[in-house]
C-alpha cells in the first residue's frame, strides 16, 4: 500500500478545487450516476455539436478527492474530442484503473496519458476503485443516452 | 491508562495491519472475539458436531443440551421471564423481520399506524415497509432533536389511535444517543401498543434486564456481542410469541403434518425451522460467560471513561467535528475532518491499522436530516484503550497533513 501514490498532488489539488464542476446552458446530454456505498452522487452534463464534438461538459456532485479528481480530470480532457474519441478512452481508462499497467488509446496525448495515470494508485485499493470509476460510467451512459441512474454497485 | 487489559484474549490483535498495531475501532459493525469463543466453536466442530433436536444419539444429546443451555444463560443475561422468550435467529435483522411479519400478518391491517425514528438503521425500517406496501399502513417517524437523540415527548408527539407498534433503536449506531426505552415502553403499553426494541447496539454496551424494561421484543445481534455471526436472538414476550404465527416454515418447527392440516411446535421451536446456527449458539455462551465474567458495570464505566477521554481529545482537535451530541450517549463516535470526505479519512486511518467505518453507516434517514452524505465513525468496544484513541487521533492529524489542513 503507498498512500502517496493514492494522494498525488494533482489528486489532492484537483479534490480540493474541481474543475468543470458546475451545470452548463443548454446541454443536450445528460446522466446521474451514484455510488451507494458511499452516498457520492455525480450528475455530467455534455453539450455536442452537430459532428458530434464535445463542445462542453460539466458535472454537478458531491465525494471523495479520489471522485472528485477523477471527474475533474475526466472533464478537463475530454472537452473537445469527438464521442467515438471518447468511448475509447473510457474503455482504456476503465482497463487501467482495474489492471493494464499503462494506457494505450491512441486518441490521448503523451501529457493526457501522465495526468489520468496519477489516479492508477487506486489499484492497490480495490474498495476506492468505483470512486474512480463512478464519472467515467456515468460519461457512458449520457453519451449513451441511457435515462436509468448509474450505479456502481452493477459494476465490477 | 484507560484499559481493562483484556487485548491478550483477543488473538486478532497479535496480527499487524500495514505493519501497524491493529486499532479497532469498528465494534458497532461487527466485535472482535475472545478466544474463549472461537476455541469453543473450533472444539465443537472437531469433537462434538451433531445437529440439535430429534437424533437420540450421543453427541445429538450432547450438542441440544450445549444448545438449550446457551438459551438458558441468555434468558439469564437478559432477565427474561421465561426461557421460552428467547428464540434463536440468523441475525438482528432476521430478528426484526420475524416481528415485522408475523406480527404484522396477523395485527396490522390498512390504515393502521407504526412509529419508527430517524435515527433507525435500515434494518428497523425496511421490514416496516414491507408491511407499508403489503398492508398500505403508515409509517411515522419520530423526530430526532438537535443533540441527535430522540426523547420520549418526541415519540408521544406521533403516538394516535391508530398506533399498532413502536420500533425504536436502543443505542443509535452514528449518533450514540442512547433513547428512554422503559419510559418509551410505560408511554406505549398504557395505551395498548406494544413496543420492539432494536438492541444490536444496545445489549453489547448496556445492561439488560426485558422484565425490567418491559418491552415486547428486543432483537439482539450476537457477532456485535464478541459472539459468532450467523446468530441473532429475539427476545419477546411469550404472549405475543403464543399469538403470533410462525415466521418460516420447515422442520423443527411442527408438531404434527398431515396432507390437510399441519400443527405448529411449542415455544421456542415454533420460530426455529430448519438446521439452526447449532455451533455458534452453543459457542455463544462462551460470550456471555466473557462478559459476566468481566461484569457489565465495569464494562460500562470503562467504555464510559473512554468516550468522555474521545471526545475531549477530538473536541480539541481543529477540524474535527463530531456529530451530534446526546446526553446519554453509548460508545460510538462519528465525526468530519473538515474539508476531507470520510471516506479518504478511512483509507489514511488504514494506512496506521486504525480501523473505523465511513459511509452512511445503514443510516440514510438520519444522514440525510443531519446534512451530511456521509461520515466518519470510532465506535468502541471493550478491549479498546486509551492507547487506541491517542492513535486514532495521530491519524488523523496525519489526514490533515496530507490534506494540508491546520
Amino acid at each position: 500500500m503507498n498512500l502517496k501514490e493514492l494522494y498525488q498532488e494533482i489528486i489532492l489539488d484537483y479534490g480540493k478545487n474541481p474543475r468543470n464542476l458546475r451545470k452548463i446552458e443548454n446541454f443536450n446530454k445528460d446522466a446521474k450516476g451514484y455510488n451507494p456505498l458511499c452516498g457520492d452522487k455525480v450528475h455530467i452534463y455534455l453539450k455536442l455539436d452537430d459532428n458530434k464534438k464535445i463542445k462542453d461538459i460539466s458535472f454537478e456532485g458531491s465525494g471523495c478527492a479520489i471522485s472528485m479528481a477523477s471527474a475533474s480530470i475526466m472533464t478537463d480532457l475530454i472537452k473537445g474530442k469527438k464521442e467515438g474519441e471518447v468511448k475509447d478512452i473510457i474503455d482504456d481508462f476503465l482497463e487501467m484503473i482495474k489492471e493494464k499497467p499503462e494506457l494505450n488509446s491512441k486518441n490521448l496525448k503523451v501529457d493526457e496519458k501522465t495526468k489520468l495515470m496519477s489516479l492508477s494508485g487506486v489499484k492497490q485499493y480495490p474498495m476506492r476503485v468505483k470512486c474512480a470509476t463512478l464519472s467515467w460510467h456515468t460519461l457512458t451512459s449520457a453519451i449513451n443516452n441511457i435515462q436509468e441512474e448509474v450505479n456502481t454497485e452493477r459494476f465490477d | 491508562m484507560i484499559d481493562l487489559g483484556i487485548k491478550e484474549q483477543f488473538p486478532i490483535f497479535n496480527r499487524k495491519i500495514n505493519n501497524k498495531k491493529l486499532v479497532y475501532l469498528d465494534s458497532a459493525n461487527s466485535s472482535q472475539k475472545p478466544i474463549q469463543v472461537i476455541d469453543r466453536l473450533n472444539n465443537f466442530y472437531k469433537n462434538e458436531f451433531s445437529n440439535v433436536g430429534r437424533s437420540v444419539h450421543s453427541l445429538a444429546v450432547s450438542a441440544t443440551n450445549n444448545y438449550e443451555n446457551t438459551r438458558e444463560i441468555v434468558k439469564k443475561y437478559i432477565n427474561a421471564k421465561f426461557k421460552e422468550e428467547i428464540v434463536f435467529t440468523k441475525g438482528g435483522t432476521e430478528a426484526i423481520n420475524l416481528v415485522a411479519s408475523a406480527f404484522g400478518q396477523k395485527f396490522l391491517k390498512e390504515g393502521n399506524e407504526i412509529i419508527i425514528t430517524e435515527l433507525e438503521h435500515h434494518s428497523n425500517y425496511v421490514p416496516w415497509h414491507y408491511l407499508r406496501e403489503l398492508k398500505k399502513i403508515k409509517i411515522n417517524f419520530a423526530e430526532i432533536n438537535n443533540l441527535g437523540e430522540v426523547t420520549l415527548e418526541s415519540i408521544a408527539k406521533k403516538i394516535n389511535d391508530k398506533t399498532k407498534m413502536i420500533a425504536v433503536t436502543h443505542l443509535s449506531n452514528v449518533t450514540g444517543a442512547i433513547l428512554p426505552i422503559k419510559e418509551i415502553c410505560e408511554l406505549a403499553h398504557s395505551k395498548n401498543i406494544p413496543v420492539l426494541i432494536d438492541g444490536c447496539q444496545g445489549a453489547p454496551h448496556l445492561k439488560l434486564d426485558m422484565q425490567n424494561i418491559d418491552c415486547d421484543f428486543y432483537a439482539i445481534s450476537c457477532h456485535k456481542m464478541y459472539g459468532p455471526t450467523g446468530l441473532g436472538i429475539l427476545y419477546a414476550k411469550k404472549k405475543w410469541l403464543d399469538e403470533i404465527p410462525p415466521y418460516q416454515g420447515g422442520g423443527g418447527m411442527i408438531q404434527e403434518v398431515k396432507k390437510d392440516k399441519i400443527t405448529y411446535a411449542g415455544l421456542p421451536n415454533k420460530y426455529e425451522a430448519g438446521t439452526m446456527p447449532t455451533a455458534e449458539v452453543v459457542a455463544f455462551s462462551e460470550s456471555i460467560k466473557f462478559l459476566n465474567n468481566i461484569g457489565i458495570e465495569k464494562i460500562m464505566l470503562h467504555e464510559k471513561k473512554l468516550m468522555d477521554y474521545a471526545i475531549n481529545l477530538l473536541n480539541e482537535n481543529n477540524s474535527v467535528k463530531i456529530i451530534a451530541n446526546p446526553t446519554k450517549k453509548g460508545a460510538v463516535i462519528s465525526f468530519i475532518i473538515e474539508g476531507i470526505h470520510p471516506h479518504d479519512t478511512a483509507t489514511i486511518l488504514d494506512e496506521d491499522g486504525v480501523a473505523i467505518r465511513a459511509g452512511h453507516h445503514c443510516c440514510q434517514i438520519l444522514h440525510e436530516k443531519l446534512g451530511v452524505v456521509a461520515t466518519a465513525r470510532a465506535s468502541l468496544g471493550i478491549y479498546n484503550t486509551e492507547e487506541d484513541i491517542d492513535q486514532l487521533n495521530e491519524s488523523i492529524n496525519n489526514c490533515k497533513k496530507i490534506f494540508s489542513l491546520k
